[in-house]
C-alpha cells in the first residue's frame, strides 16, 4: 500500500471518530475501538488501551494524544500529524458553523432567554462531573489535604494555575519519596 | 497580525499544562476570559453548553470557539492548532523515547499530586461559572437569577437518578432552553 493512502486512512479513521462521538475523552473509547481494533486492525485492543492510558496521563486533550500516539504507531510522525489533523477537522468546522449562527442571532430576545435556561443546566452538569472527579481522585489524606488547599489558592489568591499545576506534581513526587523512605526505614 | 499570535501562544500554553483532558481546560479558559477582552464569562458559559452538545472532544470544540469569539475563522483554527502541538510534541517524544512511560514512577508519583489539584482547580472554576450564571451582577451588587437557579437545582436532582444519568446532555441543554423560553427567564 502507497504512503499516501495510508495517510488518507489515517486521516479519514480520526476524522469520523472525531465526528461521531460526543462528550471526548472517555467516552470516545468504544468509538475508537470499533475503528481502529475491529475495523482496521491497525492495533490490538491492549496497544489501544496503552495508548490511552499515556494519552490521559499526559498534558493536552486526552482524543488528541491519542490520536498522535496510534498515528505515529502506524506511520511516525507525519502519521501522528496526520491523525490528529482528522481529529480536528469535525469540531473547526462543526463549531465555526455554530459560532457564525449564534453570532447573528446573539441579540434576539427569544435566544437570550433560552440561553439562560441553558446556563442553569451547564452549572447542573458542571457540578455532577467535579463530583465524579472527586470521587475518583481524593482516594487518601494526601490527595484531600492537596485538593482542599488548592481550592482554597484559588478562591483566596490570584496564583497562576500553570504554578499550581507544577507544583502539586512536585509535591506528589515528593510525598512518594518520603513515603517510599519511611517504609525503608521500619524494616 | 499580533492578535493570532498572542490567541496560539495562549492556548498553547493551556495544551502544555491542562492535564486530564476537557474539563481540566476549564480553569485556563477562565483566566482568559479575565485577562483578556476575547469573550465574557457568560460566553464560556454558553461556550461549555456548545461543546458538550456537539460531537468531538470538549476541549478542542472550546478552543475552536473561544478562537472564533475572538478573530472569527481564523482565530478558531489558530486557537485549536495552539492546543494541539503540545500534544503532538509531547506524545511523539513519549513515542519514541519512554516506551513505558505511564508505569514511570515518578510520573505516577506526579499524578499523585496533579489529579487532586486538577480536582480542585475545576471546582473553582465551576464555583466561579456558577456564580457568573445564576446571579445578575449589577453595580456590584449579586442579585440571584431565580430562573436559572431553579433549573439548575431541578437538573441536579435529575442527574443523581441512575436511569436518567445516561441521556445525551443534548437533550437537557435542549429542555433548559425550552423551560428559558417559556418562563422568560
Amino acid at each position: 500500500m502507497s504512503d499516501w493512502k495510508i495517510y488518507g486512512q489515517l486521516y479519514w479513521a480520526f476524522l469520523r471518530i472525531g465526528g461521531l462521538t460526543f462528550g471526548g475523552g472517555l467516552s470516545m473509547l468504544p468509538m475508537l475501538k470499533y475503528e481502529l481494533v475491529e475495523k482496521k486492525q491497525w492495533l490490538t485492543e491492549e496497544e489501544l488501551l496503552d495508548c490511552y492510558a499515556i494519552g490521559q496521563c499526559t498534558p493536552g486533550i486526552i482524543a488528541v494524544n491519542t490520536a498522535t500516539f496510534v498515528g505515529y504507531k502506524k506511520k511516525g510522525v507525519a502519521g501522528g500529524i496526520v491523525s490528529t489533523l482528522g481529529m480536528v477537522t469535525p469540531s473547526l468546522i462543526i463549531i465555526t458553523l455554530i459560532a457564525a449562527c449564534l453570532e447573528n442571532f446573539m441579540s434576539n430576545p427569544w435566544l437570550q432567554h433560552a440561553l439562560m435556561g441553558v446556563r442553569g443546566i451547564v452549572c447542573a452538569l458542571m457540578i455532577n462531573t467535579v463530583i465524579n472527579l472527586a470521587g475518583k481522585s481524593l482516594v487518601d489524606v494526601f490527595t484531600c489535604v492537596i485538593c482542599a488547599a488548592v481550592l482554597a489558592i484559588c478562591l483566596l489568591t490570584d496564583l497562576p494555575t500553570i504554578l499550581i499545576v507544577v507544583v502539586s506534581a512536585l509535591l506528589g513526587i515528593l510525598f512518594e519519596r518520603l513515603k517510599k523512605r519511611g517504609k525503608g526505614g521500619k524494616t | 497580525m499580533e492578535i493570532v499570535w498572542e490567541l496560539f501562544w495562549e492556548f498553547f500554553k493551556i495544551g502544555l499544562f491542562a492535564v486530564g483532558g476537557g474539563p481540566a481546560t476549564l480553569p485556563f479558559l477562565m483566566d482568559l476570559a479575565q485577562k483578556k477582552p476575547w469573550y465574557t464569562m457568560g460566553q464560556l458559559t454558553d461556550m461549555i453548553a456548545i461543546s458538550e452538545s456537539t460531537p468531538g472532544p470538549l476541549g478542542l470544540n472550546m478552543s475552536t470557539y473561544a478562537g472564533y469569539q475572538a478573530l472569527g475563522i481564523r482565530g478558531g483554527l489558530v486557537s485549536s492548532l495552539g492546543l494541539v502541538l503540545p500534544s503532538v510534541i509531547i506524545i511523539v517524544l513519549i513515542a519514541k523515547f519512554l516506551e513505558n512511560f505511564n508505569e514511570n514512577p515518578y510520573v505516577k508519583a506526579a499524578f499523585k499530586g496533579i489529579r487532586p489539584a486538577v480536582t480542585a482547580l475545576i471546582a473553582a472554576a465551576v464555583l466561579r461559572l456558577c456564580r457568573v450564571s445564576l446571579f445578575a451582577e449589577a453595580e456590584g451588587v449579586l442579585s440571584p437569577a431565580v430562573g436559572s437557579m431553579i433549573v439548575a437545582v431541578v437538573m441536579f436532582g435529575v442527574l443523581q437518578i441512575k436511569q436518567l444519568n445516561r441521556f445525551h446532555p443534548a437533550l437537557w441543554f435542549l429542555i433548559g432552553a425550552l423551560a428559558g423560553v417559556i418562563f422568560q427567564m
